[in-house]
């Protein structure tokens, strides 16, 4: 590693440390934004590692967030918490393996579309399991987990992240995608399993998903298949990774900090409209800046050095 | 001239046929390709010459048939396996990555194909064949402000960092001007030189004639004859393949 990699990572330790303070100056509506934050910049950046470099839209993530939450929900009370996160991860990934290799053959619109029923199926499911057994609606989830933990929880899982996507963007592995966002043809004929590659990076996205989805039910003390399951969550997601950028690992980071606290004051304010007004805002985002903000900011950047120049 | 090893042509075409529902492409093609040869695809606009070079790298699966690379069969195999293999190729229409930059674009066929490198090796090979290909320009220039040749030339490195058995080469000459053309054949010839072995795809007569040790000619997916360029041109069935009946 050279030296200015080293100085990245130091710079990005001691960034994740000075955030992590933030429990011992508020436990009250700061730290839930900051969760927040937490949450929806793991699940964006893990989200931009597969759909970056493929360009594949994936609106899954609700599916393997809410079977993790569900997993913790279940289990709660055998099994201690540590173990249902594991379990979800195991899940999250056999799960995300399984659909891989079922649709990454599929192209463009039929993979976002079989994306998005996948969610919508596995909440049905599960809503009917529970009607069947003659369970209540929801679950209970009671522990002694409380919010700075959930959010100390998340935030270690972004470090990982951003390890992981580091190592991918200087592997063989993240070449190869660059190289299959850019023409599947070549790719193919340049000898590149495309087929294994994309199916290694959703299972990475689909287990941190899930992953997030258990860390968080302790947030919850009572989920519900709409809870977990929310198309909403996968569409967020889609736009603040797109609206930061998804083709730099931090990009996802820069548009989820305005969009969470920009939802928040949305559901506050016009708690009738909040979909409505998202869906502006997600056509404004793809329509006005499709490569995000730090895709502007890269133009930006060029166009001054030309000028210099 | 065969391979010292097992005897086997680079490459061997046996009855290959491939049928779109209904309409056949190719019909019964048998050719074989001799190890540091260059044999020449020659035929008129749709006679099926493309489909045969789809046939062999894998982009296409025959109907029937075999296709051996040194007597091991890779007919209908996944076109990365074929790749990995050491079969190259480029593309009638050049295909570039635009994302990426010269040096990356030459680097990509050289990390998964059948000569595999990484990190500084991979580099430092990329550098040679931009240079060996004749590119002027910086490895880090986007591949969208190159001209058309210089495209071209980034493909064919593409194709020949991974140092294929044998490289496929569909129409690379086509859409040159003539001060182009010359070097673009010039360069094929160094290839050659080389001792590449090469199936080109090609319309330039010109470049059929200086490149080919021998060619084959296609009409309507099926072959019309073979040998020498010189004495195939001159060929009665050939020149009215090309271009119709005496009394047409």
């Amino acid at each position: 590693m050279s030296a200015r990699e080293w100085r990245n990572l130091g710079l990005a330790a001691a960034a994740l440390g000075v955030v992590a303070l933030l429990p011992l100056f508020d436990t009250g509506y700061w730290l839930s934004v900051g969760v927040s934050i937490a949450m929806y910049t793991v699940l964006a950046t893990s989200w931009a590692l597969f759909s970056g470099p493929t360009h594949y839209i994936s609106l899954a993530t609700a599916a393997f967030y809410g079977i993790g939450m569900y997993i913790v929900g279940v289990g709660i009370g055998v099994l201690p918490f540590a173990v249902l996160v594991l379990a979800a991860a195991v899940a999250g990934a056999v799960l995300s393996a399984i659909i891989g290799l079922a649709t990454l053959r599929l192209s463009g619109v039929y993979f976002v579309i079989f994306t998005l029923g996948l969610a919508e199926l596995v909440r049905q499911l599960v809503a009917w399991v529970q009607a069947t057994l003659g369970a209540s609606s929801g679950l209970y989830v009671l522990t002694g987990i409380t919010e700075p933990m959930i959010y100390w929880q998340l935030l270690a899982l972004a470090g990982l992240v951003y390890l992981v996507g580091w190592r991918i963007g200087r592997s063989r592995l993240g070449f190869a995608l660059r190289i299959i966002g850019n023409d599947e043809v070549v790719a193919v004929h340049s000898g590149i399993n495309t087929a294994r590659a994309k199916v290694v990076l959703f299972v990475i996205s689909g287990t941190v998903a899930s992953i997030t989805g258990a860390i968080l039910a302790p947030r919850w003390t009572f989920i519900e298949p709409t809870l977990a399951f929310g198309a909403m969550l996968s569409f967020q997601v889609v736009i603040m990774a797109l609206l930061g950028g998804a083709h730099r690992l931090w990009g996802p980071l820069v548009g989820v900090i305005p969009f969470t606290i920009l939802s928040d004051v949305i559901s506050a304010k016009f708690p009738n409209q909040t979909t409505l007004l998202l869906g502006a805002a997600f056509l404004l985002i793809v329509y006005l800046i499709p490569n995000g903000v730090v895709g502007v900011l890269e133009t930006l950047a060029r166009t001054r050095a030309r000028e210099n120049g | 001239m065969a391979d010292p090893a097992n005897g086997a042509a680079a490459l061997a075409v046996s009855a290959l046929t491939k049928n779109f529902s209904g309409l056949t492409a190719v019909s019964a093609m048998s050719f074989e390709l001799a190890r540091n040869e260059v044999l020449g695809l020659i035929g008129p606009n749709g006679s099926g010459k493309t489909t045969v070079i789809n046939l062999v790298s894998g982009a296409l699966k025959p109907s029937a048939g075999a296709i051996r690379l040194y007597g091991e069969e890779i007919g209908g195999a996944a076109p990365a396996a074929i790749a990995r293999m050491g079969v190259a190729r480029t593309f009638q229409i050049v295909r570039m990555l635009p994302s990426m930059s010269v040096l990356e674009n030459v680097m990509a066929g050289g990390v998964f194909g059948h000569s595999r490198h990484w990190g500084d090796d991979l580099r430092d090979r990329a550098r040679a064949l931009v240079a060996r290909v004749g590119l002027a320009v910086a490895g880090e220039t986007p591949v969208s402000a190159l001209t058309y040749i210089d495209q071209k030339r980034v493909e064919l490195a593409r194709a020949l960092i991974a140092d294929p058995k044998v490289l496929l080469l569909d129409e690379w000459l086509a859409g040159l001007n003539p001060t182009e053309l010359k070097t673009g054949i010039a360069l094929i010839e160094a290839l050659r030189g080389e001792g590449r072995t090469i199936l080109v795809v090609e319309h330039v007569m010109d470049a059929i004639r200086s490149l080919c040790d021998r060619c084959v000619v296609m009409s309507s997916g099926a072959m019309i004859a073979e040998g020498a360029p010189a004495e195939v041109l001159a060929d009665a069935e050939v020149i009215r393949a090309y271009l119709g009946d005496a009394d047409a």
